[in-house]
């Protein structure tokens, strides 16, 4: 039978909706029981969001004041503690996944299986590969524990309404100093957050400055949608970096995304393939990104937007 | 420092079209342009940048792979690096090969600091740094887009999805790169000149007595999912009704 380990994503007070989404993961291998664990120097409040999620069947609490931040260094000697007994270990393939799950793998002395897309079998998994050019289907190997990241765009958050058991769980081991967190600067909005929300609109290079981003903003809130960007717009300093779209920035999902100024390179492509509705809006017609949207609008976009903003 | 490590992998440049071969074996290589991963360019970059303010005396670019990979490594000695090393190998490798090779490297050259791409464009496994760190069991700094250097410690600013997160590591240590951390320079036709006479050591992976482990089994290769190429609407009462039709507004 397998056994899965989750470890929880958060910010010490939330959990993050990633969590939901590897879970989802986790429960589609067959027979799987699936724990979550929270590592975090408070956890109660966490933990009891874990054990909403439904297919959990218990959450392990590991408080201890070095969690208070979740860096890779001082969490994987942990989770490789704690993982004895388990067949699987995931993590979503967020920043926070893809910084910590190679650790624990390396410390295990096994592979692992980056943004699995399809579990085929407890050892089989499709994943993308060369920006999402092809998609390779990858066995582990089997008397291994397989550590794996979970690509969030390709799930949905398992629902709520469960209530999983919650433990408490000592892990005893040395922890390292030689990493500390110093702090984080988040060009905080009261917008939806890019990476759940269920509409995005994007600006690229035409945007040509900080200022005329502001007719992308006008257009979300009217659509209550989230703000993305191409990575030329963030290069040029038109927005900070979280938002970036594509191969190295979010891989997202929403229902309708919006590519405005874009010109749909494939590094872009990678990060919206999974969009329900792609439209955009483009002042060249021969413009790659309307190879692959659904709806297409030729034209200036400073003339277009505020009229759809208007319109809307 | 003494010495700086970088690596450079040869990859399929980030301009060509990939494409599945027909069988599913693999992805089109055959007469398509190969390049230094564009994230190892960066992390080279870095490290000349360090050298050229003195922050480090020896900077050291290192391939494992086909005998090929001496363009990438020639290429990155134009850019200003001081010494090569390719570890030969026609073996596939994983990630966790790839470090077991690169610890082996650093200990070798008693490196104080290694500096690598935050991932591969051909597997995107966004991997390998992560796991030398670990086996070497020092510090790791992830997505970096700005270093600053003070002694046995470093300061580094990390690109990741809630913003920019500050880290302060102890030295040695493993940094690995994201895109806005520099732009690399242009190679310079002297330069290449100049790179030619540049010391490349050539070790075969055999000689290094490292067990790289087994890989992760490919099964095979398909095209994603394309998706099809929607309507042109005339203008913005085209694009309302269409998103009505659709039910998205
Ligand atoms: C390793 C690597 C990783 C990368 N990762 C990413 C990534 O994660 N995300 C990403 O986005 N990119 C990524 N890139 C960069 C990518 O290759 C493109 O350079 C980038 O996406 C281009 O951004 P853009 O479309 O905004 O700019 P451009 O390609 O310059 O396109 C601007 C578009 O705006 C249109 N336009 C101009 N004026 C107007 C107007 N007035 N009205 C309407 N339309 C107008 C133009 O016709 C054009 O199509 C990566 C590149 C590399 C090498
Ligand atoms: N074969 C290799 N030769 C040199 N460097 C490599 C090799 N494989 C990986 N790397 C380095 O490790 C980084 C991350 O690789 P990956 O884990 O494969 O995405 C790359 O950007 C390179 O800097």
């Amino acid at each position: 039978m397998s056994k899965v380990l989750v470890i929880a994503e958060h910010d010490g007070i939330e959990l993050n909706p990633s969590t939901a989404k590897v879970v989802s993961c986790a429960a589609g291998i067959p027979g799987a029981e699936v724990d979550v664990a929270v590592f975090a120097s408070s956890a109660s409040e966490i933990a009891s969001q874990a054990a909403d999620i439904q297919s959990v069947a218990r959450v392990l609490t590991i408080e201890r004041e070095e969690n208070s931040h979740l860096l890779a260094a001082t969490l994987a000697p942990q989770i490789v503690a704690l993982s004895d007994g388990y067949s699987h270990v995931f993590g979503p393939s967020t920043t926070f996944g893809k910084d910590l799950m190679p650790r624990v793998a390396a410390l295990l002395g096994v592979n692992q299986i980056s943004d699995i897309m399809t579990v085929l079998g407890s050892h089989s998994f499709k994943r993308p590969v060369y920006a999402g050019n092809a998609v390779l289907t990858v066995e582990a190997l089997p008397l291994q524990v397989v550590v794996a990241t979970v690509r969030t765009a390709s799930y949905t958050a398992a629902a709520g309404g469960n209530s999983a058991p919650i433990s408490e769980t000592q892990v005893n081991v040395d922890l390292p100093t030689h990493t500390r967190f110093i702090d984080i600067q988040s060009g905080a909005s009261d917008r939806p957050d890019l990476q759940t929300a269920s509409r995005v609109v994007s600006g690229g290079r035409a945007l040509g400055s900080s200022e005329n981003f502001d007719i992308i903003y006008k257009l979300a809130d009217k659509l209550g949608a989230g703000v993305g960007a191409s990575r030329a717009a963030v290069d040029a300093g038109y927005v900070p970096n979280e938002m970036q779209v594509g191969q190295t920035g979010k891989i997202i999902a929403p229902d309708l995304y919006i590519a405005i100024g874009i010109s749909g390179a494939i590094q872009h492509l990678t990060g919206i393939k999974d969009a329900g509705t792609i439209v955009a809006i483009n002042k060249d017609e021969e413009a790659p990104i309307f190879e692959v949207a659904d709806i297409g609008l030729a034209g200036d976009l400073f003339s277009i937007v505020p009229e759809l903003t208007d319109a809307l | 420092m003494e010495k700086i490590l970088v690596g450079l992998k040869r990859v399929v440049d980030y301009n060509v079209r990939v494409r599945v071969k027909s069988d599913g074996s693999g992805v089109e290589t055959d007469g398509v342009k190969m390049s230094i991963n564009p994230f190892d360019e960066i992390a080279l970059e870095e490290a000349l940048r360090m050298k050229e303010r003195g922050e480090v005396n020896e900077v050291v670019v290192i391939s494992i792979g086909s005998s090929e990979s001496q363009q990438q490594l020639r290429t990155g000695l134009a850019m200003g690096a001081d010494r090569a090393i390719l570890v030969e190998t026609n073996d596939a490798l994983d990630p966790l090969g790839v470090a077991r090779i690169f610890k082996a490297l650093v200990d070798r050259e008693n490196a104080e600091l290694v500096l690598l791409g935050k991932q591969s464009i051909d597997g995107d496994n966004n991997q390998m740094g992560q796991m030398l760190a670990a086996i070497w069991d020092r510090p790791q700094a992830t997505f970096a887009s700005r270093i600053e250097l003070n002694g046995n410690t470093a300061r580094v600013t990390r690109e990741v999805d809630a913003g920019l997160e500050t880290n302060e590591i102890d030295l040695p240590a493993v940094i690995t790169v994201d895109l806005r951390l520099n732009e690399p320079r242009y190679v310079k036709l002297p330069d290449i000149m100049k790179a030619k006479k540049k010391p490349l050591d050539i070790v075969p992976a055999t000689d290094l007595g490292i067990d790289a482990g087994p890989i992760v089994r490919e099964i095979s290769y398909e095209p994603p999912a394309r998706r099809e190429r929607g309507i042109m609407v005339d203008d913005v009462a085209g694009l309302v009704a269409a998103l009505k039709d659709k039910g998205l507004i």
